[in-house]
């Protein structure tokens, strides 16, 4: 171990920003960080043991503990609970004779749930080892555990397993457009940097990441940052439940991603980028890295890109589980090696980002966008969408509809307009924006996609009839809880109440002051929080209360007060210890004065 | 002309650069803070200083004061909110104060008493955490622990890092950077000034807790308001 | 008689500490009974309690006869009073909250120092422990909190004028404390 982690380090230039990807690389070898790894860091990489500590604590794959040398993850996302997960992977548990969030006796295998893994439509979905696992069914469960239980590598499993779909169903203006690698960036020398940056003003490219910030401002302010040092980021951090077209666009349009990055990087004048790609997207890394060495070998990366005098490269790193990540300024603590913290703000990125120097933070869909601006011209994009929100829009639909996949629509489309086209029927309503965003309801089908009426960074998820609407918010209100970064008290500790006061009503225990004490808490933690996860996290609450408070009325029985926690279990230990079992040995949830 | 910020309707001046919580303790306005200290980067975590900036909540100890800012800070509203949120972090550790030895020094404490919070509100969580006591002078209970992280932006400036917060969400810890993980094991010296920091009694300095008697202690004469600005006037100015 | 106010007081895991700070407003005692009548109360040794105007629940929740109690005192008491430290967080009770309920129990009755014969009491009059010791408001809705440990007499005093003059109870700064 010890020659591992010193050529490790090595490889690293024994930079501590490297961190978070050295601790990768150990938990795939070792499938956990032993104590040796970390004090042998520590001085290799001149941090504080605590600081390694901390940062393995706070990724979800990454362990103190060892983990099976099989690890398995189930997505947790609500399209994946649509489809059987729960049964299935009760089933998987059986079969390879594994507790869920357990690790076999033999360390074998262990078993755990994680947040979506963005396959939602390909789901039920997991991970072994990081890899992305789709289509799971009991025929490919009964597989998976027989080539476990012959201690298979991975390399040897069958290929149908690890097969990946793009789902493309709907291609539009981004989607249908081909481009020659370095198409973009030669339009944007020979109508120069300064109006190519004018010709993204004047086609009213938004963020594509949901919040919509002005891309050319955003690349304006940054150039103008009195520094001479700059970065460019691309957040594949797709992280919000419902979300998998990132992985779509990585997979098939990576060459137009990374040339919208050095786009931008010639605009602002960076010479280094980042891809920060999410940890689920493991699979994606290796051809990735491909495409990259194939623009270096085309003169599109590297030193004096096409003769233009300009230098820019592109590492990728990856993320190791934490949703929070996809938060821009989360984001860069994480490239940094450390925890991913949302920053205090101002500074905005655009003035102190990486390492404190100026940085656009960008969406995949983003830079894609921006490298078919620069070929065909503001006026090709701005024709297209409403007046304050130009273009298109790329969605990952999933959940209750025939065709789930990728639709590409122009801003402006209506909510009714996606569900006949994807196939959907007998609707109940439909997530927009995913958990974060918005529960629209079947009376509202005629809202428009669009950053001033439906804003989304993608996530469609369609639920019909036969869905209950607390499982969508009881599921939603766990991921909140479970991704909470927990540096501001109201998201921290607010989420966990949240995740309590739902699943007392959910579970049929609430009485008369539940519901008004669960909205007092919504808006304790949407009002008070530090970042967008916290300002977001009771809106799978509010925005189903809003249009059902009859459902969550109904969900309370007819008296005044029942106790939060189970009174009854709360004596289960001195039964068992006093071996009783009488009448006196147990409690009523609730007392005859109710 | 010197800029100005105002506060619950007054004006007070303020130097760029200052963040509106200096500010406001310049001009002798108290916003209410646990894990700010003026001696220290500022976090905004406990998020006890939110105020309304021109309609915006904002941490006023992050936040820059910025000429012509309308500032709400002491209303009804913020401060019930506050209450809850201090009614948090009472639930999310575990408070004991009739057994504490800072009970009556302690800020957590006071703050809840500044704000007329008689209960705890809302359910325990009663999380199982972990007591060091191995260290000859200095003993760790993180039964009290706030998260506020003075003791490990305190350590960083002694040059030690005996301290950090490690975890995700709720499931936050205080470690110490020892092999042993062990705190009399780590660099931590009594006179460190990071065992002195932690407004609560996670903290605490062996063999000193009752030299003063209940009854004289800090907060049970004057409350958070006066002593905070009595304290940290001063170290704004400076 | 039947114009008076009717308290009814009772400690559940507590020490009577709050009923012995109750007893501190000394001579203001005469005042209180003019306008008070006790019912259940280690005062007056009445076990179970009849409808009342008030009741002041002293201690936190530690066992199933607590749970029964508490519930007698909501069902028959208008507004109920959490009093003090433990019936507001669990108190000096609640340190049993960071030890697992077989070790308090092991310790006390298995493995402890000089016992003998040892066996965990199953006798079914013997209320059972809860795994841990509950805040008062955790159990029932409670109308209004007094804290302290205890709660000087001055604190009663203020409360009970205050709803017998129907006013808003409230405190001033220098009577909140949770020590």
């Amino acid at each position: 171990m010890k020659q591992f982690i010193q050529d490790l380090a090595e490889k690293n230039n024994h930079q501590a920003k490297q961190l978070l990807q050295i601790l990768r690389e150990i938990q795939s070898c070792y499938h956990y960080i032993p104590e040796q790894a970390i004090e042998q860091l520590s001085g290799l990489l001149a941090i504080p043991r605590t600081r390694i500590i901390s940062v393995v604590e706070f990724y979800s794959f990454l362990h103190l503990t060892p983990k099976g040398q099989y690890e398995l993850l189930i997505s947790d996302c609500i399209t994946d609970n649509m489809h059987d997960k729960k049964n299935l992977t009760d089933y998987l548990a059986a079969r390879l004779n594994v507790a869920v969030g357990a690790v076999r006796e033999d360390g074998l295998v262990s078993l755990d749930n994680t947040s979506c893994t963005g396959m939602c439509d390909q789901g039920p979905a997991g991970l072994v080892n990081g890899y992305a696992l789709t289509r799971l069914d009991r025929a490919r469960i009964d597989l998976i555990a027989d080539l476990i239980e012959r201690r298979e590598p991975l390399a040897a499993w069958p290929a149908d397993l690890f097969q990946v779909e793009d789902n493309i169903v709907r291609p539009g203006l981004l989607l249908k457009q081909s481009m020659v690698p370095g198409e973009a960036l030669r339009s944007a020398f020979k109508r120069g940097l300064k109006a190519t940056l004018t010709e993204i003003e004047r086609s009213g490219l938004r963020g594509r990441g949901g919040a919509g910030f002005k891309t050319a401002m955003k690349w304006g302010f940054c150039a103008d940052e009195a520094q001479n040092e700059r970065y460019v980021v691309c957040n594949a951090d797709e992280g919000e439940p419902g979300t998998f077209k990132d992985r779509v666009l990585l997979n098939s349009f990576a060459h137009q991603v990374f040339e919208g990055m050095t786009l931008c990087a010639a605009i602002i004048g960076a010479k280094r980028g980042f891809l920060y790609l999410r940890g689920e997207y493991l699979h994606l890394y290796e051809q990735l890295q491909g495409i990259l060495d194939q623009r270096r070998q085309a003169g599109l990366l590297g030193v004096n890109i096409l003769r233009e005098g300009l230098d820019f490269d592109i590492d990728i790193y990856l993320g190791a589980g934490a949703y929070i990540c996809g938060e821009e300024s989360a984001l860069i603590e994480s490239l940094e090696g450390k925890a991913g913290i949302p920053r205090n703000r101002p500074p905005y990125p655009v003035t102190q980002g990486y390492l404190g120097k100026p940085t656009v933070v960008n969406n995949v869909e983003t830079f894609l966008a921006a490298s078919a601006i620069a070929v065909n011209g503001a006026d090709w994009f701005a024709k297209v969408g409403t007046e304050k929100s130009s273009g298109t829009k790329i969605l990952s639909i999933s959940g209750d509809c025939a065709r789930p996949g990728i639709y590409e629509y122009a801003f402006g489309t209506t909510v009714q307009t996606l569900l006949n086209d994807c196939g959907a029927t007998d609707v109940l309503g439909v997530q927009m924006g995913g958990p974060s965003g918005t529960f629209i309801s079947s009376q509202e089908f005629d809202r428009k996609l669009a950053f001033e009426d439906l804003a989304t960074g993608g996530s469609v998820i369609v639920f019909n009839e036969n869905r209950n609407i607390f499982d969508i918010v009881h599921n939603f209100t766990h991921f909140f809880a479970h991704e909470s970064c927990g540096f501001c008290t109201p998201c921290r500790v607010g989420t966990s109440l949240l995740r309590k006061q739902v699943d007392k009503i959910y579970e049929g225990h609430g009485s008369a002051g539940d519901v008004a004490a669960l909205e007092e808490l919504c808006q304790l933690i949407k009002n008070y929080s530090h970042c967008g996860l916290g300002q977001t996290a009771a809106n799978p609450v509010l925005t189903t209360l809003e249009r059902y408070p009859e459902l969550y009325q109904g969900k309370l029985k007819k008296i005044s007060y029942e106790p939060g926690f189970d009174l009854d279990g709360a004596l289960d230990i001195a039964r068992r210890l006093a071996q009783r079992d009488d009448a006196g040995a147990h409690l009523s949830q609730v007392g005859d004065h109710e | 002309m010197s800029k100005t910020i105002t506060i619950d309707g007054d004006s007070i001046p303020f130097e760029d650069g200052q963040t509106i919580m200096e500010a406001a303790a310049a001009a002798g306005i108290y916003i209410p803070h646990l894990c700010h200290h003026p001696e220290f980067a500022p976090h905004g975590s406990c998020k006890l200083c939110t105020v309304i900036v021109n309609g915006r909540a904002c941490s006023a100890c992050t936040f820059p004061a910025m000429d012509g800012q309308e500032i709400l800070n002491n209303s009804k509203e913020l401060n019930d909110d506050r209450r809850r949120i201090t009614q948090m972090l009472f639930v999310e550790g575990n408070h004991l104060c009739p057994g504490c030895e800072k009970s009556g020094n302690c800020q957590l404490q006071a703050i809840g008493y500044y704000l007329n919070m008689l209960d705890n509100h809302f359910l325990h969580f009663f999380a199982p955490r972990e007591l060091d006591a191995s260290h000859p002078d200095v003993l760790v209970d993180q039964n009290r622990c706030i998260f506020c992280t003075l003791c490990v932006r305190a350590s960083h400036k002694d040059g030690k890092d005996v301290f950090a917060i490690s975890g995700r969400g709720i499931n936050k810890r205080l470690i110490f950077n020892a092999d042993s993980g062990l705190l009399k094991d780590t660099d931590l010296d009594v006179s460190d000034q990071a065992a002195h920091i932690c407004p609560t009694g996670a903290i605490l300095i062996k063999r000193t807790g009752f030299t003063q008697p209940i009854g004289e202690r800090l907060f049970d004469h004057k409350d958070i308001s006066e002593t905070s600005l009595e304290q940290e006037q001063g170290d704004h100015d400076r | 008689m039947t114009d008076k106010i009717r308290v009814a007081t009772v400690s559940l895991a507590g020490c009577f500490g709050c009923h012995m700070s109750l007893l501190d407003i000394d001579e203001r005692l005469l005042q209180l009974a003019d306008r008070v009548a006790f019912d259940r109360s280690p005062i007056t040794d009445i076990k179970h309690c009849e409808a009342c105007d008030i009741g002041l629940i002293e201690g936190g929740v530690c066992n199933s006869e607590n749970v029964h109690t508490l519930r007698e005192f909501r069902k028959h008491c208008k507004f109920l009073v959490a009093v003090g430290a433990c019936a507001i967080n669990g108190g000096l009770p609640g340190y049993r909250n960071y030890i697992p309920l077989e070790e308090c129990l092991g310790e006390s009755y298995l493995d402890g120092i000089g016992i003998e014969n040892p066996q965990i009491p199953s006798d079914p009059e013997l209320p059972l422990l809860l795994d841990k010791v509950y805040p008062v408001h955790e159990v029932v809705k409670i109308d209004y909190f007094l804290p302290g440990c205890p709660p000087v007499a001055d604190v009663f005093w203020t409360f009970l004028t205050d709803l017998l003059e129907g006013r808003e109870p409230a405190l001033p700064y220098e009577l909140i404390h949770y020590d």
